[in-house]
């Protein structure tokens, strides 16, 4: 729906300061950005990450006593979908070299990775190949290869500033140094960046960075890579199998404590099957459909954390699970589109960031944690109450996209954002002539596994890559960083992973031992509420329907 | 901020899912109408923000012949309307070696030879939930302007809608994505800045660099990370910075 009457009013306070700031911004006068010892307190009062009782810590498991989101808990406080003792091991119904669990970025760079280097791939993914939220990422991928401005060293030196210095330095040592040949692999592939007619990639700034690293495609970068490389896997045929609708709920282990395989749940048939394999790569993703806090997620369907939870099972640690990222702007108007995507690249263009006087109250490009902080300040009753109320009686503040047109040229906002154009046109809004109404939304896991620089977990032959490890990113990811972290550590997963099945061919006697201890485990720790994970599918029925579904068993056990 | 479970208050409207009546909020996306009449999506469902192709709909509203399409995520729901969702279509599609290709009109032609049956009816166009002229693009693949099918299909999010139309049975969006990837890898030069750097950094030029970092105390970065020279946001394309030791 259009703008109503009360909106359009605000948004004329907007428009009166504009060509001010438009002004301001071409002479490069910038509101100015928090120095790094202001941005602790804006964190510890406003981000969502330290509201009290939010955390818990985990009675059981490989990382027992580390507090993390509730939700997140109550999933590793979890028993098994399936009595272990129900799956018949003796005789897999799939066998393969490597196994790759998830569809997005990470899992389809390192099917085609593993292929290239002699592994026989099978995918098995719980929607379609390539429903992952790599589809969904906007704004860009960072890589410093502009020789002569930029460098690794830089590029290194964001991340940490950005991720609270708590980073593992050697993952961000591998990402920065592999950056550059991902891009250019990328390239090669036939990924439609956007360029110089002289083949030089167009570049620009993300939220805490010093050098404009962002390289793009438009404003739907992600999609434009994941079609890519999904089409170049469907070029493999004779090495890449994917199964779709058939998520993994389990790991298989083998008697010597190497991952074996997994154990499949074919969301059409309700049936468990087993995948036998040599080594196992988990590329699962990110968890914003647990909507922590009750928010809104940018995520796609199926981010819901289910890696995270069987390799736990499993025995691998996790960490920087603690912090969650808030995307700063998010939709909060139209209603239908609430909890949308707006990418950072229009702050990176140049965007402010307004309240309800039309007014800057922060710099658009700060780290994600702290603009997202500065938002909610803005907002809420408890803070400085700026905020911009909705029709149904929520708060937003506005991204100025008009401002680009004047800055860069009529036309620009068409041109640079065809997906954000064509969203807010479905609902009768033109961004390049009103801005947006946003507010931050639930959007990215900044931890999870721990992995080594190879990919490896503390499970032999237990690979995993992008959202569902952690390390990288430290406390906070910075815009760009996680399309890159898909493709190198993606790559590199599937590269090891083949590697090592050549050293580790066969497979001892498999079990699912490991699940029946975490199950005893549950019970001796005491933990109620018979909760089954992983969760694999949200549930938005209606719960009045739910209600009456006294025998759900046309939808197997989902639930 | 609510979950998307939360029920709405406003009038309720009939829609007709695979010809079932339910009623449902009239504010209401396709997508989340059909989670209030109580489905649990599995198929039809993926992103939930326009832009991966899981939920390709098609639609006719009350006293029309005329069929119409959308995202079900993307579409707010009409009194009366009747739909269907088309989560997959069992299009063609040609195997290739990009690196064996040189990016020639003709070698979309010789693996899609389909597309001279094209008989320029339009219904792909009609039928793209992205507004995208597909007609146009196959036009332009029959003509071997590749860069003009990569341009005007840029958006296709290969939901399989205009296949489906289609009476010459094209495979639209695998013509399409075939013409990008050409186009974007033969169609430019190639960035001689990240071979350049690829160099470097196999050379080592940054190793050391990079390990003096590694080794540095938080205290120490975070003196480094306030210093560092910021690149303008309006600036040119060919700016340096005057620290250059690290570039």
């Amino acid at each position: 729906m259009p703008y109503p009457e009360s909106l359009k009013k605000l948004i004329e306070k907007v428009e009166a300061t504009r060509a001010a700031r438009v002004e301001r911004k071409k002479n490069n006068e910038e509101f100015p950005a928090l120095e790094l010892e202001e941005r602790g307190p804006i964190l510890e009062n406003f981000h969502p990450d330290f509201i009290e009782g939010t955390r818990r810590k985990i009675k059981i498991g490989p990382s027992k006593g580390y507090a993390i989101s509730n939700e997140m808990v109550d999933l590793l406080e979890a028993k098994s979908r399936v009595d272990p003792d129900l799956i018949n091991l003796s005789e897999p119904d799939y066998e393969t070299d490597v196994l790759i669990i998830g569809a997005g970025g990470a899992g389809t760079a390192a099917a085609i990775l593993a292929a290239e280097n002699g592994a026989k791939v099978l995918i098995a993914t719980k929607l379609r190949h390539g429903d992952a939220n790599t589809m969904m990422a906007e704004g860009g991928i960072q890589a410093a290869d502009k020789v002569g401005k930029d460098s690794p060293y830089y590029h290194y030196l964001d991340i940490l500033g950005g991720g609270h210095f708590v980073n593992d330095p050697e993952l961000v040592y591998t990402m920065v140094q592999h950056a550059p040949d991902a891009i250019r692999w990328l390239e090669g592939l036939g990924t439609s960046f956007s360029k110089f007619e002289d083949g030089r990639m167009k570049t620009m700034h993300g939220g805490g960075t010093c050098r404009k690293r962002m390289h793009y495609a438009a404003d739907i970068t992600g999609a434009e890579i994941m079609k890519t490389i999904r089409d170049e896997a469907r070029n493999h045929t004779d090495m890449i199998d994917v199964i779709e609708f058939c998520p993994a709920v389990e790991l298989v282990l083998d008697d010597a404590g190497r991952c074996a395989g997994a154990v499949l749940y074919n969301l059409e048939t309700a049936e468990y099957h087993f995948v036998k394999a040599k080594a196992v790569i988990i590329t699962t993703g990110g968890s914003g459909r647990l909507h922590i806090q009750n928010f809104m997620t940018t995520n796609h369907y199926g981010a819901t954390a289910d890696g995270i939870v069987m390799a736990y099972r499993a025995g691998v640690p996790i960490s920087f699970l603690h912090t969650v990222q808030y995307h700063p702007t998010g939709v909060v108007f139209p209603e239908q589109a609430e909890g949308i995507l707006i990418t950072e690249k229009f702050r990176g263009a140049g965007a402010n960031v307004l309240n309800i006087k039309g007014e800057q109250f922060v710099y658009e490009r700060e780290p994600r944690d702290v603009e997202a902080a500065c938002i909610i300040r803005e907002c809420s009753p408890g803070g400085r109450g700026n905020g911009v109320p909705t029709p149904t009686g929520k708060y937003g503040v506005w991204l100025d996209s008009p401002m680009i047109e004047m800055l860069k040229g009529e036309g620009t906002v068409k041109k640079e954002f065809p997906g954000k154009n064509i969203l807010f046109r479905r609902f009768g809004i033109d961004i390049s002539k009103e801005p947006m109404l946003i507010h931050p939304t639930l959007h990215y896991q900044n931890g999870g596994l721990d992995i080594n620089s190879k990919c490896e977990t503390n499970v032999p032959g237990l690979y995993a890559a992008g959202e569902v490890s952690g390390g990288v990113h430290g406390e906070n990811r910075l815009m760009g960083n996680s399309l890159l972290d898909v493709m190198v550590f993606g790559r590199i997963a599937g590269t090891c992973a083949a590697e090592y099945i050549k050293d580790h061919d066969q497979i001892g006697k498999v079990n699912l031992d490991h699940v029946k201890r975490y199950n005893e485990e549950i019970e001796t720790a005491g933990i109620e509420g018979n909760r089954i994970s992983p969760m694999i599918l949200p549930d938005y029925s209606n719960p009045d329907v739910r209600e009456k579904q006294y025998t759900k068993d046309y939808f197997g056990t989902l639930s | 901020m609510t979950k998307p479970s939360e029920k709405p208050v406003d009038e309720l409207v009939p829609i007709f899912f695979m010809g079932k009546r339910y009623d449902v909020p009239a504010s209401l996306t396709i997508q989340k109408a059909l989670e209030y009449a109580g489905y649990q999506h599995i198929r039809g469902c993926g992103c939930r923000g326009g832009v991966c192709g899981a939920c390709g709909t098609v639609y006719r509203i009350p006293d029309s012949y005329k069929l119409q399409v959308g995202l079900a995520c993307q579409t707010v729901v009409q009194p009366g309307m009747h739909l269907m969702i088309l989560p997959y279509y069992p299009g063609n599609r040609s195997e290739f070696d990009i690196e064996e290709l040189k990016g020639t009109g003709g070698e979309v032609a010789a693996l899609y030879p389909e597309i001279f049956k094209c008989i320029g009816c339009n219904s792909c166009t009609q039928g793209c939930p992205m507004d995208i002229d597909v007609m146009h693009y196959m036009a332009q693949a029959i003509r071997g302007d590749i860069a003009g099918v990569a341009e005007t299909s840029f958006d296709c999010i290969m939901c399989g809608l205009c296949a489906s139309r289609c009476p010459a049975e094209e495979v639209q969006f695998n013509v399409a994505i075939l013409a990008r990837r050409l186009h974007a890898r033969y169609g430019h030069p190639r960035a001689m800045h990240l071979k350049e750097r690829v160099k470097e950094i196999e050379n080592g030029k940054f190793e050391e660099p990079l390990r003096d970092l590694m080794s540095k105390s938080t205290e120490e970065l975070k003196e480094l990370y306030k210093s560092r020279e910021g690149e303008p946001q309006f600036t040119e394309e060919d700016w340096t910075p005057q620290d250059a030791r690290y570039v």
